[in-house]
């Protein structure tokens, strides 16, 4: 499927740009990443991956440069106008509505997209849509039984799973991940990552990861991202086989997830 | 799947159990205290009430805190005086009963005109944004006295106009009973939108703002929407003093009425939606009650402000609401002698820092009447010697003992938390 602008993809950087003071961050990214695709973004500390992320989803606005978003220019755009367009991610730094419940956070999330916008005339209790979706995703990310704690009082791998959940509340078709593991034990990363496979079926996904493990096992495809550009962009085995990746970053860490793997 | 949702439906018993009983409450209690002076305080309790909830759409569930509230209970009031005054003059033809209703539309308008700058920001600048708006309105009070009345104010008469089934609004029985029925009405509707999308997305907003703009929402927006909201039901409490006091100066639009709004909405408790209507009850009682007892009376509210800011930062809402949790789970009865020992100790100090207070306002402005005073039966010299060690020293034994008190209460209090969790606990995985 080609878009009038002429991109098939479902999210697409063109030589993508950001300077903050005199330090250029990003420095011509371009990435096209097609619809239903998973991809992981990998690189060293400082490389850029989380500002990427913010450009994308319109917390920063990009230097210079294109983010297509289903064909459609979205540079400069409100997070949430480029939510409403179908984008939607999680944080690093868990960031989800502490004093109210979990039924309410996600209730919060699935709002907007079912059409409820600022209305301030209808009852939340008669959404019957919004009160049913809101119990389909707890029952998604697990969180049956905690319906009624209070966001602040979850342990930390159940806000990880929130945060998931108010993610994907809103039905975007593209899901940013920005290290969903962070912080949790290798027990928990292994059904962390299969809930997340789970959830988002069907959609493009684009996550920052770093336990190699995880992005060996969860993406179709890796990005490398090296001092603000992407230097490779292809599948895990290529990417493993890529030289110039080896060089400039994986070296050790691959060999550690191949032995972790096989 | 539908029956799971029965508890939100906006329709159900309990519910209905106390919309009704709060509506007895207002229409019983005229009957129960009938001297002029009670129904003039329950009056104004009732112009409070809403006046304090619509300040908290700002401050509990917005999280905006406003120091300039009064500029739409105030503003809202000069416009239903002016109205008021028109119906007299025969140039407005509405029944007098719906002229708060015009303080509610000014509240309104001036909100949507002034809020659009105000919720630009969040935080700390909304804060100092709305301080500037207060003076603004303020200094314009003296500039524009056509409008603001100068220093006399705006006087009117509210028994104008037809009378309407013999209702006259003379007596001020009748001015409560209308009174009540606006504050049953805005109650409801202000806790109906607690329960809307709006209302709802207003908490996301004001736990974390910038998650909201991820999911769809533009803060500012929601933030603007609840403002004119809540100026809306402020100017409608604006109006409704109107006709009360049938007169209205510059200073209802005054940083000291936006303080009260801030301070009482804050003492009766943001964090619940019937906290503030403890707050306005408490508001009146002070004003009126308080300020007849003792000269010091804005001292001692600065007192318990200041205590209930460290001590019980959710207000009296909260504490009540802590303890029937407590009492649900039937240890209420474990803490009574803790209690009663707080409130003794706490009496104690009270007598000792009050008999203090009392002898340097005396000092201060009555020392022509002499230097004796009477503080609650007890003879004291102001400038004498064994007053001053004798209060102090009340004052102190009373700190000890309640410092004593209140580290036992706080041992006492986390073991009954600890004991109640295990419970809730023990009952989910049974």
């Amino acid at each position: 499927m080609v878009n009038a602008s002429g991109s098939a993809y479902a999210l697409e950087l063109r030589d993508l740009r950001k300077s903050f003071g005199k330090t250029e961050i990003i420095r011509g990214a371009s990435l096209a990443v097609a619809a239903g695709e998973r991809v992981a973004i990998i690189g060293p500390n400082g490389a850029g991956k989380s500002t990427l992320f913010n450009l994308i989803s319109g917390r920063f606005e990009p230097t210079s440069g294109d983010i297509l978003l289903n064909g459609e220019r979205i540079n400069g755009k409100k997070p949430f106008e480029i939510n409403r367009m179908g984008l939607s991610r999680s944080f690093q730094i868990t960031n989800i509505f502490p004093k109210l419940s979990v039924f309410e956070n996600l209730r919060c999330g699935v709002l907007w997209s079912l059409g409820y916008k600022y209305t301030f005339l209808k009852f939340l209790a008669d959404l019957d849509d919004a009160n049913e979706r809101a119990l389909q995703l707890m029952h998604m990310i697990k969180l049956d039984k905690k319906r009624d704690v209070l966001g602040m009082n979850l342990t930390y791998a159940e806000q990880r799973a929130l945060e998931i959940g108010i993610t994907i509340a809103g039905g975007a078709n593209v899901i940013l991940l920005d290290e969903p593991t962070a912080g949790m034990s290798r027990s928990e990363t292994t059904r962390f990552i299969s809930l997340i496979k789970e959830v988002t079926i069907g959609k493009t996904l684009l996550t920052v990861e770093h336990d190699m493990g995880v992005v060996f096992g969860l993406a179709d495809k890796i990005a490398v991202v090296v001092y603000g550009e992407v230097l490779a962009f292809d599948t895990p085995d290529a990417v493993r086989a890529n030289a110039k990746v080896q060089e400039a970053y994986l070296g050790s860490a691959v060999a550690d997830a191949q032995a972790g793997v096989h | 799947m539908t029956t799971r949702f029965y508890e939100f439906k906006s329709f159900n018993l309990a519910r209905w159990g106390i919309w009704s009983l709060f509506a007895l409450v207002l229409i019983v209690v005229p009957l129960l205290f009938k001297s002029s002076l009670s129904v003039t305080m329950l009056s104004q309790m009732g112009i409070a009430i809403i006046a304090c909830l619509s300040y908290n759409i700002l401050l509990g569930q917005g999280g905006m805190l406003s120091f300039g509230h009064a500029v739409y209970t105030g503003l809202g009031s000069y416009m239903a005086i002016h109205a008021l005054n028109a119906v007299a003059a025969g140039i407005l033809p509405i029944p007098v009963s719906l002229v708060p209703l015009i303080g509610g539309f000014a509240g309104l308008g001036f909100a949507l005109l002034l809020g659009f700058v105000t919720t630009r920001k969040s935080g700390t600048p909304f804060a100092m944004i709305t301080l500037g708006m207060a003076e603004l309105v303020f200094a314009m009070s003296l500039m524009f006295s056509e409008f603001f009345g100068g220093e006399a104010g705006v006087s009117s008469n509210r028994v104008s106009g037809q009378p309407f089934f013999g209702i006259t609004f003379g007596p001020p029985l009748q001015v409560y009973y209308l009174i009540a029925a606006y504050t049953f009405v805005c109650v409801a509707a202000m806790y109906a939108f607690t329960r809307t999308p709006l209302g709802r997305i207003l908490n996301a907003v004001r736990d974390n703002p910038e998650r909201v703009e991820f999911i769809g929402y533009n803060t500012q927006r929601v933030r603007y929407m609840a403002f004119v909201i809540s100026g809306f039901f402020a100017g409608v409490a604006g109006g409704l003093g109107s006709l009360l006091f049938e007169i209205v100066t510059a200073e209802v639009v005054g940083a000291g009425r936006s303080g009260a709004y801030l301070l009482f909405t804050f003492l009766g408790g943001a964090t619940f939606f019937f906290g503030p209507i403890l707050g306005a009850i408490l508001m009146v009682l002070a004003f009126v009650l308080l300020s007849e007892f003792t000269k010091a009376w804005l001292l001692y509210l600065g007192l318990i402000f200041m205590f209930m800011v460290m001590y019980a930062p959710g207000g009296i809402a909260s504490l009540v609401m802590m303890n029937l949790r407590v009492a649900s789970f039937g240890k209420l009865r474990a803490l009574w002698v803790s209690y009663l020992g707080l409130a003794v100790t706490a009496l104690v100090v009270l007598l000792g820092a009050g008999a203090m207070i009392e002898m340097i306002y005396h000092l201060q402005l009555n020392a022509a009447v002499g230097d004796e005073l009477n503080f609650m039966g007890i003879p004291l010299q102001a400038s004498g010697l064994n007053s001053w060690v004798g209060s102090a020293l009340v004052m102190l034994t009373g700190l000890g003992l309640f410092e004593v008190t209140r580290r036992q209460f706080k041992l006492q209090w986390g073991e009954i938390q600890t004991e109640i969790e295990k419970e809730i606990k023990s009952r989910e995985t049974a």
